[in-house]
């Protein structure tokens, strides 16, 4: 299993050098000279020339990346072109509201999505399974901020259960805390439980059908026992799969949802640098979205050893 | 005896072509209802966005003493911040964001198609192909589309590129895992060894066997396109704000949300019914073109 592990370790370093260039390189995909693009429409070419020496864009492209990359190895992304705070300052000041809203979607889907999936899948082909099955469908087609919109207006502006927008950091108090983050966390949940009750149905429909179920119901058990000790355990393999695949779509979530909701996290960050071209920020923020998308994928793949001890690499 | 079993076959072929089209279709709606539905539903957003000079008054009319009127029956969706009437700015939205999916499902399946049959055909390119679509597929989507919006600029195409980009290494998983497939069958080595020629392997054997499942993927692309170009528009970093797609005119309405909700609800609705509609349609193309597939899900 340690061979496994190291092996899947090293595999994911090509994909990161990938992202790697692809993150240093935006920068150079911009048409015009980088040095023009950041010092803005209204610099004189004395600036630009400052800022080329300054950052050291008149250097060999490959120098610059080997540059850029050694410094990213040493974790400085650099400093924001408008503010000129480190990168890394700047997300470590907006990291907390995007880590709350992200931990708090993910638990929503789940404890939203499992039940769903798991009832669907032991009432197959009843109108419980079509209801579930029409949500999945729904879920999946709705932009995260139109449920947002919806939630908001039923919610904090009709009946004033919750706050409109902003957060509240839980060091102000739990139960702010949690009226900020409840309904964001339900606009962003509902996307990702709608993937993931769709795999769990599916799933654990292919393991209910396997003889050894048979062989649980009839040697007595009861069917709570049979579904989680039997049936699920097995059907979690795709599901664990998906939540890892998921994680994409819940930052591309968090991005959008924080606009809506008007939390000051990542998302915000990196929308407002995007807005104003400030490359640094962008390229800090996708490089740390991209290798939390890696090290989940990778804690993923060495669970399986862990969830199905059939599977040998 | 003979003349009389060939009119009576002749007369039973000639019955069934006559009652053929609307007997068949109703026998394909039966067995493939949400086909049906999903097209149905996706046919008539086509054509209330391509009717809508005949349906609708100019969707840039400003008449700022109407602003921010409740739906009525003068102006059905309700009014903006200008005075401009929601519904058809909604129906002229329609047509935008109807092209970006369009747009971005034919280009990313082109491309994912091409890069896939590369990959699932050359060993030494698949490992490096592989690693740059996994590399990309690391990248969240939406971020990796606003931030090629951002340094290129905005404009339709490039919207369309940045989307299609981002959604290109799926399709090119999917067709590589297809062509890694079909490489094992037995007809692909009888035709190898009777000296078929690479060309004509790939469109003679590989091309067909890829369409089902590409055109499933297709659909599925085309829908979470849509709802991209929306999430561009919402953020501002979409196409220009100056044109009326479902993701800019709600993005205009993100200020006013709390006094005018339906400058965000109709556009939404409209988005929601047409992606909705492309999604049961994908699923049903791919329970009836692979029913091994259907009987998983």
């Amino acid at each position: 299993m340690w061979a496994y592990i190291v092996r899947r370790l090293l595999a994911t370093i090509p994909v990161a050098g990938v992202v790697a260039v692809f993150v240093f390189s935006l920068l150079h995909l911009a048409p015009g000279d980088p040095a023009a693009v950041i010092a803005g429409s209204y610099a004189m070419p004395k600036d630009v020339e400052q800022i080329r020496e300054k950052l050291g864009l008149d250097e060999p492209i490959y120098i610059q990346f080997g540059k850029w990359m050694w410094q990213v190895a040493h974790g400085d992304l650099g400093d924001s072109i408008f503010s000129e705070v480190p990168v890394t300052r700047l997300i470590a000041q907006r990291v907390e509201p995007t880590l709350c809203l992200a931990a708090a979607s993910i638990i929503v889907a789940i404890v939203m999505a499992v039940p769903m999936g798991v009832l669907a899948a032991c009432k197959a082909g009843t109108w419980i399974d079509y209801l579930v099955m029409v949500f999945a469908v729904l879920g999946f087609s709705v932009p995260v901020f139109v449920i947002g919109y919806v939630l908001i207006y039923g919610f904090s502006v009709h009946a004033h259960f919750f706050p409109v927008q902003g957060f509240v950091s839980i060091r102000e108090g739990v139960k702010p805390f949690l009226r900020s983050i409840t309904l964001p966390s339900v606009a962003l949940g509902v996307i990702y439980a709608a993937l993931i009750a769709r795999i769990t149905r599916a799933s654990l429909l292919d393991v209910l059908a396997e003889d050894y179920i048979r062989t649980a119901h009839a040697k007595g058990l009861s069917s709570g026992v049979v579904i989680t000790r039997h049936a699920l355990k097995n059907a979690s393999v795709p599901i664990v799969t998906i939540v890892g695949v998921g994680i994409a779509l819940l930052i591309g979530g968090v991005v959008v949802t924080e606009s809506v909701f008007n939390i000051p996290g990542l998302g915000r960050l990196v929308v407002d640098s995007v807005l104003a071209r400030d490359y640094p920020v962008i390229q800090g923020i996708i490089m740390m979205f991209s290798g939390i998308y890696l090290v989940i994928n990778l804690l993923v793949d060495i669970s399986y050893t862990f969830l199905d001890p059939r599977i040998q690499y | 005896m003979a003349q009389q079993w060939s009119d009576i076959a002749a007369d039973g072929l000639s019955l069934k072509t006559r009652e053929a089209p609307l007997a068949r279709f109703r026998e394909f709606a039966r067995r493939n209802p949400t086909v049906v539905g999903g097209a149905a539903v996706l046919i008539v957003m086509v054509v209330l966005t391509l009717a809508a000079p005949y349906l609708s008054s100019n969707p840039f009319d400003l008449d700022p003493i109407r602003r921010l009127q409740v739906p009525s029956a003068e102006s059905w969706f309700g009014t903006d911040n200008l005075g401009r009437d929601i519904y058809s700015r909604t129906l002229y939205g329609g047509r935008i964001s109807l092209a970006v999916g369009l747009g971005v499902a034919v280009s990313a399946t082109l491309l994912g198609l091409v890069i896939g049959l590369i990959s699932g055909y050359s060993r030494s390119l698949d490992a490096v192909l592989m690693r740059i679509m996994d590399g990309l597929m690391a990248i969240p989507a939406i971020l990796l589309a606003i931030t090629l919006v951002a340094v290129t600029s905005a404009s339709l195409e490039n919207v369309i590129m940045a989307i299609a980009i981002a959604e290109v290494p799926r399709v090119a998983r999917l067709v590589r895992s297809i062509v890694l497939t079909i490489r094992e069958q037995p007809y692909v080595e009888a035709a190898v060894s009777i000296g078929t020629g690479l060309p004509k392997m790939f469109v003679r054997h590989i091309l067909p066997n890829t369409m089902g499942p590409l055109l499933v993927q297709g659909t599925y692309v085309f829908a979470s396109a849509v709802i991209d170009e929306a999430l561009l528009g919402f953020i501002g970093a979409g196409i220009p704000p100056e044109i009326p797609s479902w993701g800019n005119i709600m993005a205009e309405g993100r200020v006013y949300f709390q006094l005018a909700p339906w400058i965000i609800f109709f556009p939404g609705t409209f988005l929601t019914l047409t992606v909705l509609a492309v999604n049961v349609l994908g699923d049903g193309l791919r329970d009836m073109l692979d029913p091994r597939l259907a009987r998983q899900m």
